[in-house]
């Protein structure tokens, strides 16, 4: 088990967001957490990321409990984080916005900008680009890569295919099966049920605040009460 | 009328440059940790102090005092900035600036008790004691060193800034401080260490300003903060080249003032503030918000 989450409670000021939500993820699984928008998918990354922590249950990374720990620590020990708002810093070049990660992080691995150039090559000929003047598509990219130039263990992705065209998310389905196969773990959020069925292993659903339901993508996507009552728009 | 005019050019530009020497903390502090630090005028009274202190008692050697009292003035700043600031960091604006404002009254009284209130006469630097011709008129060669700093430090914090790692860090937690945290950026020891540096920054014009002014003051750094925030205000908060330059455009215009206009010489200063402020409130370099 790489990360496994137990009976957090995740408040925002005095509104109660996360009620007892556990599961878990394994070493070299894609794993999606579902659910309509304000379900509370983004609360539960940003609660193992550390940066709305949890008020109570545990938050493992292997055997290292995470809940506690400042954001900055937890991206140490090999959590990257991807926000749905891709957060590019807009004064540092693409490059820069690359580097950065590697520089703040004392991990080495797999993962440099030439590698993170060949999965994402536009991002090549962006190099000297600002982050502020640079596309919604190229951002995307620019902030996965960035979160792989950590070398991390665990990805956490936010909304990775939201407002992309459908072309552009098979080929972020093609990317996401690349970073698997050099075997970073990924826990994504996210609403496209035909993207999380192209990518992930498992699922779970969330429904204000608590998980409603777990399962294989297989079972998920078969199980037409279950996508009717939590998933569909 | 051209020797005149350019000995209040130079005269403007050596009282610009300590202003952007005060102006260039503040707003590299305000820029990463957001706080108008109301103290830094305190910062640049305590550099001045400190410098003479050491070069007292280092026999009469202001070089030494200036090496020496800006660092012993950023140690102070890291126990402002480790044991109260960092409470406030959470708070509204005027609990930040209750607190800073705190600090100043507390230095003028400290200053007060340890040294006197009585101004303190300083000794010239040495080497730099004579004056030059220029024009057929003197002018103290320690200003033209002053103007000389204070490119050179601008070209130092830039050169810090865009083209060192720590600098490009700085610049990305101070746009987005949630995202480096979670990049691995320690926010909190990141921040100490700015507030050290800015402090360090205000207190080294102070230094700089001991031979210029030739007396020591409590409640020197007033005069001093005022400008350096009108000039924050007109370069853009925030903006270190809009600093540098606001430091210029208000020394230029205050030694004009004092020239040929000494009734109006610092209404001069306010008329440029309220004009800036009506007409592009976000300063000349900083962002609208």
């Amino acid at each position: 088990m790489l990360l496994d989450v137990g009976g957090i409670n995740t408040y925002y000021g005095t509104s109660h967001i996360l009620q007892d939500v556990s599961f878990s993820v394994d070493s070299g699984e894609v794993v999606a957490l579902l659910g309509r928008n304000g379900v509370g998918k983004t609360t539960t990354l940003r609660s193992v990321m550390g940066l709305t922590p949890p008020r109570d249950g545990t938050v493992r990374l292997q055997d290292q409990e995470l809940r506690g720990l400042a954001a900055h620590a937890i991206s140490r020990l090999g959590v990257a984080y991807m926000p749905d708002d891709l957060r590019i810093f807009p004064d540092l070049t693409c490059e820069e916005n690359l580097q950065i990660a590697a520089k703040l992080s004392p991990r080495t691995g797999y993962w440099n900008q030439e590698r993170v150039e060949e999965l994402f090559p536009v991002l090549a000929d962006r190099r000297r680009q600002k982050g502020l003047n640079m596309s919604g598509g190229e951002k995307k990219m620019l902030s996965m890569g960035r979160a792989l130039m950590s070398n991390p263990q665990l990805i956490l992705m936010d909304e990775p295919s939201e407002g992309l065209a459908p072309l552009v998310v098979r080929a972020l389905a093609g990317s996401i099966m690349e970073i698997r196969s050099h075997g970073v773990t990924i826990l994504l959020a996210d609403q496209n049920l035909k993207f999380c069925r192209q990518v992930c292993d498992r699922g779970y659903i969330i429904e204000k605040g608590r998980i409603v339901h777990q399962g294989t993508m297989e079972d998920i996507w078969g199980n037409e009460a279950v996508v009717k009552k939590y998933l569909a728009l | 009328m051209l020797q005149s005019i350019v000995h209040v050019c130079l005269a403007g530009l050596s009282q610009g440059m300590f202003i952007w020497l005060v102006a260039s903390g503040l707003t590299l502090i305000f820029g990463v940790l957001g706080v108008l630090n109301f103290a830094h005028g305190s910062f640049y009274m305590l550099g001045a102090y400190f410098c003479f202190m050491v070069l007292r008692a280092l026999g009469e050697n202001f070089w030494w005092g200036l090496l020496l009292g800006p660092v012993c003035v950023a140690a102070v700043g890291y126990l402002v900035e480790r044991f109260f600031l960092r409470r406030v960091y959470g708070l509204e604006l005027p609990y930040q600036l209750l607190l800073t404002f705190a600090f100043v009254l507390l230095f003028d009284d400290l200053v007060k008790i340890f040294w006197g209130a009585a101004s303190i006469g300083t000794p010239p630097a040495p080497g730099l004691a004579d004056s030059i011709m220029i024009l057929g008129r003197r002018f103290p060669s320690y200003n033209l060193f002053v103007i000389a700093v204070g490119p050179l430090l601008a070209l130092g914090l830039w050169g810090l800034l865009e083209k060192t790692w720590a600098g490009r860090i700085i610049r990305a937690s101070s746009s987005d401080r949630e995202m480096a945290s979670a990049l691995g950026v320690k926010v909190p020891t990141l921040f100490t260490a700015v507030f050290v540096f800015g402090t360090w920054l205000g207190a080294l014009g102070g230094g700089l300003a001991v031979p210029y002014l030739g007396l020591l003051t409590p409640g020197m750094g007033e005069q001093i903060i005022i400008e350096a925030f009108v000039v924050a205000v007109i370069g853009g908060l925030g903006s270190l080249k809009g600093a540098f330059l606001g430091a210029l455009v208000i020394g230029l215009l205050s030694a004009f003032g004092t020239r040929f206009l000494p009734t109006f010489d610092m209404f001069l200063t306010f008329i440029l503030m309220a004009g800036v402020l009506l007409w592009r409130p976000q300063g000349f370099f900083g962002e609208a918000r």
